[in-house]
């Protein structure tokens, strides 16, 4: 019997890249969590963000809860992409997403999230708390990871490990 | 061994599964319950005592504006929870905490979506729930975002009791707030070494 809390696929680079793609996902699971990680190579400049299904229309949207040497929130809407973070500092930084029952036909995708920047510099280090939507009902088959607002791609050592929780 | 079985408020089970069924692992899902369109709080009962701790992910959408998803355990009504919280309503951040309080309450700030396609979505995690040596801690990860509207909501909350947990209900803040269809619990057991 196959666990209930399994990898399904990780991708670590093994050099620069502008985007990683997670296709033909199963529909077996209830909820999966994808996990992010950026070397401390990582330079400044891009900031990552996920599609579904390779929609790149204006269905995306998200708000944050931010805290740095402050705590703000905001949000966008009408996106092309959800950005996972305020920041462009992406050396060690951890992006953990969680998206929620991605393969019911009925409801709109919502994901939440804890994204953690590692930034060695001190001002640049955030904390985040965040949940984004993708206003489709279809079942979530793909994910694009991309870095966006920069052509700065993910270093090598960079990772993307996608998970599925399984209900009873 | 007892099946655990949800129940909606109405007393109408929604199913259950044998723990002998359970996969394998150190990460099991117990139970999940999904809404009816008319009860407006799930209860997972008769919990094991098996785990180190229990998770609860869900997605739920209710019939009214404003309701937060509130969490009860062992059926306590009395005035025995505490919740801490960090949220953004997408321009301002604010904490608050509070004492005193009849359940645990998340995602007041934004409140559960009432459309029919958007739902908020909900992480639990119940810390050392069977140890009767210490009161109880849980946290929680929250949001919904309704595409110009919406908020997140991060927070912890303490049960003063020492009882080890064998309920948990998740409820709106009234019966006005019924959980729709699409509504859906998920009930998950961790394991430690």
């Amino acid at each position: 019997m196959p666990a209930t809390y399994e990898p399904i696929a990780t991708t670590t680079l093994g050099s620069a890249q502008s985007s990683v793609s997670f296709t033909s996902i199963s529909g077996s699971y209830t909820d999966l969590v994808l996990v992010q990680t950026f070397p401390n190579s990582q330079t400044t400049g891009p900031y990552t963000s996920i599609q579904f299904n390779s929609d790149t229309g204006s269905n995306y949207s998200w708000t944050f809860l931010t805290g740095y040497t402050n705590a703000e929130s905001n949000r966008t809407s009408n996106a092309s992409y959800i950005r996972m973070g305020v920041s462009s500092y992406l050396a060690n930084a951890i992006c953990i997403t969680n998206i929620m029952n991605y393969s019911n036909t009925t409801t709109y995708k919502t994901v939440v999230g804890r994204n953690n920047f590692g930034a060695p510099s001190g001002s640049m280090q955030e904390t985040q708390a965040q949940v984004g939507l993708w206003r489709s009902t279809s079942a979530i088959t793909s994910i694009t990871i991309s870095r966006v607002l920069s052509s700065t791609d993910f270093v090598s050592g960079s990772t993307f490990t996608l998970y599925g929780i399984k209900a009873a | 061994m007892s099946p655990l079985l949800q129940t909606f408020a109405n007393g109408s089970a929604l199913g259950y599964r044998s723990l002998s069924a359970a996969a394998a692992g150190d990460y099991e899902s117990i139970a999940t319950a999904t809404g009816n369109g008319s009860a407006w709080e799930i209860t997972f009962s008769s919990i094991p005592s098996t785990y180190t701790h229990l998770q609860i992910r869900c997605i739920a959408n209710a019939s009214n504006t404003n309701t937060a998803m509130n969490m009860r355990i062992n059926g306590d009504t009395g005035s025995n929870y505490t919740r801490h919280r960090l949220i953004g309503n997408g321009s301002t951040a604010s904490a608050a905490g509070s004492t005193s309080l009849t359940q645990i309450p998340a995602l007041g700030n934004a409140g559960l979506p009432t459309t029919n396609s958007t739902y908020g979505v909900f992480v639990w995690d119940i810390l050392d729930y069977t140890n009767t040596n210490k009161y109880k801690t849980v946290r929680y990860l929250s949001g919904q975002d309704s595409n110009g509207s919406g908020g997140v909501d991060f927070g912890s909350g303490l049960w003063l009791n020492t009882n080890a947990i064998t309920s948990i209900t998740l409820k709106s803040n009234d019966s006005g707030g019924v959980y729709n269809t699409a509504s859906h619990f998920a009930l998950y057991g961790i394991k430690s070494a």
